[in-house]
């Protein structure tokens, strides 16, 4: 089984986010960027079925050169190569674009990739590259096995979980408590080096979406306290003052 | 050009996201000069669909085949995207739900249009330039995007447009049909467990949630009470669902589910980032934790700093007091 995991460099989950004071640009300077979280459950996953079922695994990453730390440290904990396509990820159609082309021309069974990437929180990239490539998507998957040609997937809705079988090839977008993240051990690392990572030109530039500028949220006024012995209060302040119940 | 509000639909009612959708997709055509237009798919009664007409919705497609009683996004979407062929739809609303979230890509693909998900404002319509306002870096910014492509495709995020209501308002309910082949119902549900209580808490107006200063599950019926005498549904952090306490389908956060509800009411939690993450554009938040220092109080608009085994049953007997 060929499984291809797309993988975002996002910025760590504890970052204090800024603009650059025109508000066109996201301040880099002295962020630390990760895989993001729910690329990591797809990964995981991922490596999980190889071990059980054999294979291979390659991550994508639509990206520049930065991101190359991240895309090592997914080789570390168990990818088997990796695909770089060399491209500031700006618009979601102009991901999936790359993501499906690749996709194509490497014959991929399973295609997996977070829900969302904590940054730009599109949701969008699954449905995208499942209807370039004319396959179906299940998202967001909370459980993923395979069977042949078959997986078995467990999706949430609203108020509960669906069971899905769904044909190969597929691809599924990934959500806790699909996997549990590894963290890659020295073994891991030392091999990683010596994993190919492939630097692809990207296949075409059709962005369907321009950010125009970013803004901060108004500063929280403050929070009201209320004493504990009197706490009935607070609800008759959210029904008079917050008008919410 | 029009514009088309994708209804989505459960127990046989409109969910209340989607008449969010219906008032955002009628101020749409109205700003420009056109009518919105409804498609609704699945297990519902005409009579449920005609008070769309309070939202300002002229008419809406209905397509009742059982096989779409159950979500299947490759049928839903043939669906949406035959409607919007039709009534040659310029702008598609959907709610930013587990369901309009997962056609909405899919959707822009096949009609070769822009989607802006997660979207909290009414465009800015400029001669040819169509920008709305999204939230971004898991609530912590907002970002003005332009959508360039000649179809729009919008997700509306929960809670974030008002529902307007014009008394005696009544829609046309037409039947519609997309000829759908049994390939389009590949990835059908097999099974469908329902997990949670009475209110949606995707849909919920109200959220209590507790944590870890709950001390353990025998306290659980501190927030289930809570939740009952306000009328709101249930939610836990995420190392509550991690210990077991709770089903991970309960834990709001980053990895776990976003609320924006009217309240937000977090009990024993701390407020972690990721907590954060996932709640911080709920309109009021309170936060009720013994350590004064708990990050969460930075966020929160109301807090008491006390045990919640002590604060919490005041706040249901004064919830119990409150005359509906």
């Amino acid at each position: 089984m060929k499984i291809l995991v797309c993988i975002s460099n996002v910025p760590d989950t504890t970052t204090k986010i800024t603009f650059s004071p025109d508000g066109k640009t996201f301040n880099t300077a002295g962020v630390q960027f990760v895989i993001n979280p729910y690329d990591e459950y797809a990964l995981t996953r991922a490596i999980e079925l190889k071990e059980a079922h054999g294979g291979s695994v390659t991550v994508l990453n639509v990206g520049e050169a930065d991101t190359e730390p991240n895309i090592r440290k997914a080789l570390a904990i168990g990818a088997d190569d990796a695909i770089r396509v060399n491209l500031k990820p700006t618009d979601a159609y102009l991901v999936s674009q790359q993501i499906a082309y690749y996709a194509k021309e490497g014959g991929f069974d399973l295609i997996l990739m977070g829900r969302e990437s904590i940054d730009y929180n599109g949701y969008q990239v699954h449905g995208m590259v499942g209807e370039l490539l004319g396959i179906p998507t299940v998202a967001p998957a909370i459980k993923l096995d395979v069977n042949g040609s078959t997986a078995t997937l467990e999706r949430e809705i609203e108020g509960g979980k669906e069971i899905i079988e769904a044909p190969l090839p597929l691809v599924v977008s990934a959500q806790q408590p699909m996997a549990e993240p590894r963290i890659p051990n020295m073994r891991g690392i030392m091999t990683a080096r010596t994993k190919p990572l492939k630097v692809v030109d990207p296949v075409g530039q059709d962005a369907k979406t321009s950010v125009q500028n970013y803004e901060l949220p108004p500063a929280k006024s403050g929070v009201k306290l209320i004493p504990a012995e009197s706490a009935g209060d607070l609800i008759k302040l959210l029904r008079n003052e917050a008008k919410v119940l | 050009m029009s514009v088309l509000v994708v209804i989505e639909c459960a127990n046989g009612e409109v969910k209340k996201s989607s008449l969010e959708a219906a008032s955002y997709g009628s101020k749409v055509a109205a700003a420009t000069g056109t009518s919105a237009t409804a498609v609704a798919i699945g297990d519902v009664q005409a009579d449920a669909l005609t008070s769309l007409g309070e939202q300002g919705i002229s008419r809406v497609l209905l397509d009742n085949d059982s096989r779409l009683h159950n979500f299947v996004p490759s049928a839903y979407v043939k669906v949406i995207a035959k409607a919007a062929e039709q009534e040659n739809s310029s702008v598609i609303i959907l709610s930013n739900s587990n369901i309009g979230a997962a056609i909405g890509s899919r959707l822009a693909v096949k009609l070769g249009g822009s989607l802006a998900t997660n979207v909290v404002s009414l465009p800015q319509i400029n001669g040819s330039s169509f920008t709305v306002r999204r939230g971004v870096f898991s609530g912590k910014a907002f970002s003005d995007v332009e959508l360039t492509s000649d179809k729009k495709i919008i997700a509306v995020k929960k809670n974030a447009v008002e529902i307007e209501t014009t008394a005696g308002g009544t829609a046309t309910v037409e039947n519609f049909s997309a000829d759908l082949s049994d390939a389009d119902f590949a990835t059908a549900p097999k099974e469908t467990i329902k997990q949670s209580g009475d209110i949606l808490l995707t849909e919920a107006e109200v959220v209590v949630s507790g944590g870890r200063g709950l001390k353990g599950p025998e306290n659980w019926h501190l927030i289930e009470n809570l939740a009952k005498a306000l009328g709101a549904a249930t939610a836990c952090s995420k190392p509550v669902a991690d210990v077991g306490w709770r089903p991970h389908h309960e834990h709001v956060g980053q990895t776990g589910i976003t609320v924006s509800p009217n309240l937000y009411i977090g009990v024993g939690i701390s407020g972690a980032i990721q907590h954060l993450a996932g709640v911080n554009s709920s309109k009021v938040i309170v936060v009720i934790n013994k350590d004064p220092e708990a990050p969460f109080f930075k966020a929160a608009d109301y807090g008491i700093v006390g045990d919640a085994t002590e604060v919490v049953p005041k706040l249901i007997e004064a919830a119990k007091a409150l005359d509906k």
